[in-house]
């Protein structure tokens, strides 16, 4: 046991939830005599789900805060059918852009220059009369400017992402403004969102389909340029392998480096290259998984913006002040707030960030089905949510990561593809998908209520003694009761065996909490992992 | 024997047994209540007579609650060591339905009844008058009135309990309890939310109602109303019985009330510390914030004080005294909605309209309900320490994370916090460590003034002494302290000077040198020796 939580870096979780995906995959490739890990199939799944990987990133920062989205499937539409509009064209889209455009530029600049005046210390009024009459010049400039340039050159494609991403950008602030501001719950917002979206794609749409520039398309569905000398697969693809690989050894050498610099207790050597050779194995693999397909295949532009984008939000939500504030608001919302955070801030941006990403999502799928209709959209949130919470993510905010959602997403996307290949009808795929997403969050409920943070985690983390119940005194917070806990354990034990899943070790985080005022006395970080019983529990 | 009706029917109790009508109503006998590690009973022995009112008296945290909590039956029998005899026959609750069925209800200090709900639906809620299986309205509506006439109530039975005053559903509560066929009433801090007039009339209604033969036990800080309505006293300190007063025998002395509640030697609880106080640096004037839902009522009363420079600076008042409120007020508006008052930091007039402003003025409040407001229990020790503090290792935005993992470890280190490592998830932790990562937390943003809101509030003996000591270092290192606490000796034994706060009111300020626990009982309790405040 110890040899592998070394292995794993500590991280027991996040390989848990890796270790349930590859499960499923070696299942559906036995069963289906190898046809899930082709290189085109692999490109299918990407293909077909990253726009849902994408609204799921979304979807985990409104979920970690304790809210819920249920808009961004409708929003996706709206944002689609704008996009693809204002790239066809047509007598007035010249008005139509040019016009918004001027109008929020303009108000912008009077406010921004109104203040600057008030802050150099000019008086109030003038101060507004001159914000007023910079704004009204300017984005009267501004509109007719743009009009002028759209009615002769017409739209470039990257306008249209532009147009969607601030059509999106509009909506997330709208929904993030109800709920922080006025104190509407998130479920309400976004339920009167979904419909009042929904309401506006067929409002605007028309029920029309409407194809989109092949530069949209190959955001959608294209793939990275053939070049150089033909070595038999994607050059491109070896290319991000190779760079990919390079990024990780350099990354983990320079932690080390860092580690070794301040002087901590330095972890043994040998985990560290076993890690890296397998996770150097593992790109190489995906490398030749994604550059041996037909020729003009490659690892998907889509599965590009991906990796961009869950690198973004990873760093997001485990660097910045920002990120660990989304936990904090998630986790107990009055600490976060006499711990200066504003929280009103953190659920505005939460539900403006849910609503951008549906609007990349919507762009990444109208590429990929060529044009617009009027069911975009329909369930996609359901996808996310249900991601979010397969993905480890508590029903009561304040956990989940990002690599959790994606995992949580490539598992209900191996799920259907799988499914798909056996034949399995698209009823019975519902029904599969529908228990698998129960039972995850009533695995969750129930790991909660043990006071443990989430469901896969559980695989692999020992047993936290349980909550305090409301009413009981405080003495008893000091010192869980020896004897209550030990029926806990006892129960939980016979759970774990009942429902099949094995509790590695009920020590692992016992070791600190059994006796906080003893353990003291051993002060070592491995202590957990030295305990004889785990071995024996293991499996 | 026959029935004696008399008594009951005045009340509206249920006939009594009549087999010991001459004896006590209630004895509780050598009752032992164990908690893990704390003794919270120890031996406590109690005595009520029929148809008295019976004071229990004792601090916060000295047993006064878990004694009332095993007579109801929330501690089931079996729980605890001892004996309950309640009319003549041995008890065994096992829950408060048992317990209220032979007659004994507690209301509690926090009223359980519902806003929503209209007076009639409030009184029989799980009690409800019933034809057939289906509830009577037209009987219970009639029921309820009599029962509010008994407690002086003349409202229409329809009105929801949200648009009635504090006072009167204090009293719909006594209605509920009579609805029940109550024999022994037990009030918990039943004055604690009530204005002066409120509490006036509900003595009175209880004097009425003992004077039908109904049985009170009251839990009650105020020594003032004590004295007025009692008839006899139990003093409970540290689980013991300590007194046990037959006012009409003996009369009800304040003072040795006063003397059995806080009468404990004081001993080496507390570090030495010589204070090295500097010249004034923080101060308050004027301070008033009105109650954030109740249109108003003001919290904080007028309140002027000051902290000097490694001064440590106490706080002394019951529960409820509008202490926590003018912490939080302070910290950040974070509680009711300013009024009136200044904020003076050396000298200059700041404003501080939220937390990260407090934070940014070097102000640190460590919250009195560290589970609820101070932790989020999802967090490591690491995460939670650099939490409030986290631009100072977050340079261009992005967290350092060995700065983190350094900052913490020292933390640790320096305030002993006792656990394997820091990535410990602190839910895990004894309270008395939580409180350690809490005010490691603050510590952690630099703060010139600590506001320490009942620091030393559930954790044991020990881990007191350790916080002490890490108060006392925070004064040597010249920085302010408030310490609000409901433990006089606590106060006595850490603070420089002490201010006693009353319904929002500052009364009173002295050196903790020169006061004892009698005199600051008597500023906190007592409404008759403070000047009226215009």
């Amino acid at each position: 046991m110890k040899h592998v939580k070394e292995l794993l870096g500590g991280n027991l979780r996040q390989y848990g939830m890796v270790l349930a995906l590859i499960l499923l995959i070696a299942f559906f490739q036995w069963q289906t005599g190898g046809k899930v890990l082709t290189p085109t199939n692999a490109q299918n799944i990407l293909n077909g789900n990253s726009y849902v990987l994408v609204m799921a990133i979304g979807m985990l920062f409104v979920i970690i805060t304790g809210q819920i989205d249920l808009a961004p499937g409708s929003v996706a539409a709206v944002v689609g059918i704008c996009m693809a509009m204002a790239l066809r064209g047509g007598e007035t889209w010249y008005l139509i852009i040019g016009i918004p455009v001027g109008l929020v530029v303009g108000v912008a600049c009077g406010v921004v220059i109104g203040r600057k005046l008030l802050k150099r210390g000019m008086g109030r009024i003038p101060s507004v009369v001159v914000g007023v009459v910079a704004g009204v010049v300017i984005g009267a400039a501004v509109a007719v400017l743009f009009s002028f340039l759209i009615h002769t050159f017409g739209i470039p494609w990257w306008g249209g992402v532009l147009i969607g991403l601030g059509v999106g950008g509009v909506i997330g602030a709208w929904q993030g403004a109800w709920l922080a501001f006025v104190g509407v719950p998130g479920f309400i917002t976004t339920l009167a969102g979904q419909m009042l979206f929904r309401g506006l794609d067929q409002f605007i749409g028309k029920a029309e389909s409407i194809s989109v520039p092949e530069e949209i398309q190959f955001i959608g569905g294209g793939y990275l340029p053939e070049w150089g000398p033909n070595t038999g697969l994607n050059n491109s693809t070896v290319l991000l392998g190779i760079l990919a690989a390079v990024v990780l050894v350099v990354m983990q050498v320079r932690r080390r480096a860092r580690l070794a610099k301040t002087g901590s207790v330095m972890p043994p050597l040998w985990p560290l290259i076993v890690r890296l050779v397998v996770m150097v194995a593992v790109l190489g693999y995906l490398t030749f998984l994604f550059g041996s397909g037909r020729v003009n295949t490659s690892f998907p532009v889509t599965g590009c913006i991906l990796v961009v984008i869950v690198l973004v939000y990873n760093f997001i939500s485990n660097r910045t002040p920002l990120g660990r504030s989304v936990y904090a608001v998630g986790g107990n919302r009055a600490a976060a707030q006499l711990t200066g955070i504003n929280t009103k801030k953190v659920y505005f941006l939460s539900m403006f960030n849910m609503s951008l990403l549906a609007a990349v999502a919507a762009i990444m799928f109208i590429g990929r089905s060529h044009s617009t209709g009027p069911s975009d959209g329909v369930g996609w949130e359901l996808d996310a949510i249900a991601a979010v919470f397969i993905g480890g993510a508590a029903v009561s905010g304040g956990v989940g990561t990002v690599m959790g959602a994606i995992i949580g997403g490539l598992v209900m996307a191996v799920l259907n593809n799988g499914l798909q290949l056996m034949n399995v009808g698209s009823d019975m795929t519902q029904i599969i998908k529908g228990l698998v997403l129960l039972v995850a969050v009533a695995f969750d409920l129930y790991s909660k209520a043990q006071g443990k943070p989430s469901i896969i985690g559980s695989l692999m983390r020992g047993l936290h003694p349980r909550r305090e119940m409301a009413g009981a005194p405080r003495a008893e917070e000091l010192r869980p009761d020896l004897s209550a806990r030990t029926a806990q354990r006892a129960r939980d034990d016979a759970a774990g065996s009942a429902s099949g899943a094995t509790f590695v070790s009920t020590q692992v985080v016992d070791g600190p909490s059994a006796s906080p005022d003893v353990a003291a006395g051993q002060d070592p970080p491995t202590s957990s992992g030295d305990d004889p019983d785990a071995s024996t529990t293991e499996r | 024997m026959s029935e004696p009706m008399v008594a009951s029917e005045s009340v509206g109790c249920r006939p009594t047994n009549g087999s010991a009508d001459a004896g006590p109503i209630l004895q509780m006998l050598h009752i032992t209540k164990q908690f893990p590690g704390v003794k919270a009973l120890d031996d406590v022995t109690m005595t009520v007579q029929r148809g008295v009112i019976h004071a229990i008296c004792g601090e916060n945290g000295a047993g006064k609650s878990t004694l009332m909590k095993v007579l109801s039956g929330v501690w089931a029998h079996g729980t605890y060591e001892g004996d309950i005899i309640f009319d003549g026959q041995e008890m065994a609750f096992h829950s408060i339905r048992e317990s209220e069925e032979v007659g004994i209800v507690i209301i509690h200090q926090e009223l359980a009844l519902i806003p929503e709900l209209s007076v009639t639906e409030n009184i029989f809620l799980g009690n409800e008058v019933t034809n057939h299986g289906v509830i009577d309205w037209e009987e219970a509506r009639r029921r309820a009135l009599d029962l509010m006439a008994r407690v002086g109530l003349d409202i229409d039975p329809d009105t929801a309990i949200k648009n009635l005053g504090v006072g009167q559903q204090q009293l719909i509560e006594i209605a509920k309890a009579l609805s029940k066929n109550v024999r022994l009433l037990i009030l918990d801090e039943p004055t604690s939310a009530l204005n002066e007039d409120d509490s006036a009339n509900l003595l009175d209604i209880l004097r009425g109602l003992r004077a039908k033969g109904l049985t009170c036990i009251m839990i009650s800080h105020k020594l003032n109303e004590i004295s007025a309505i009692a008839d006899s006293i139990t003093v409970i300190r540290d689980g013991k019985t300590v007194e046990s007063i037959d006012v009409a025998r003996e009369g009800a002395d304040e003072n040795r009330i006063i003397r059995a509640m806080v009468g404990r030697p004081m001993d080496s609880r507390f570090p030495d510390h010589q204070p090295h106080i500097g010249e004034t640096f923080f101060e308050v004037k004027n301070w008033t914030v009105e109650h954030p839902q109740i249109p108003g009522r003001l919290v904080c009363k007028h309140s002027d004080f000051f902290v000097r420079k490694g001064e440590i600076v106490g706080f002394a008042g019951v529960m409820g005294a509008g202490r926590t409120e003018l912490a939080r007020s302070i910290f950040g508006r974070t509680y009711g909605i300013w009024r009136d008052g200044q904020i003076y930091l050396n000298g200059e007039p700041v404003t501080i309209p939220n937390v990260s402003s407090a934070i940014n003025h070097g102000i640190a409040y460590v919250p009195e309900d560290r589970k609820m407001l101070g932790l989020n229990l999802l967090d490591t020790i690491a995460d939670t320490i650099v939490s409030a503090g986290i631009k100072r290792i977050s340079p261009r935005g992005v967290i350092d994370l060995h700065a983190e993992r350094a900052a913490a470890e020292e933390y640790r280190k320096e305030m002993r916090i006792k656990a394997g490592n820091i990535e410990v998830v602190v839910s895990t932790l004894s309270g008395g460590n939580q409180q350690k990562v809490v005010l490691a937390k603050w510590m952690f943003t630099q703060p010139v003034l600590a506001i320490l809101d009942e620091p030393t509030r559930g954790i044991d003996v020990g881990a007191k002494y350790e916080i002490y000591t890490l108060i006392a270092n925070l004064a040597d290192e010249g920085k302010g302290v408030i310490m609000i606490s409901s433990e006089l000796p606590e106060l006595l034994g850490v603070c420089d000077r002490i201010y006693t706060v009353f319904e929002g009111r500052i009364t009173g300020c002295v050196k903790a040198s020169e006061a004892t626990q009698e005199s600051l009982m008597r500023q906190m309790t007592d409404t008759a020796t403070t000047a009226p405040v215009a």
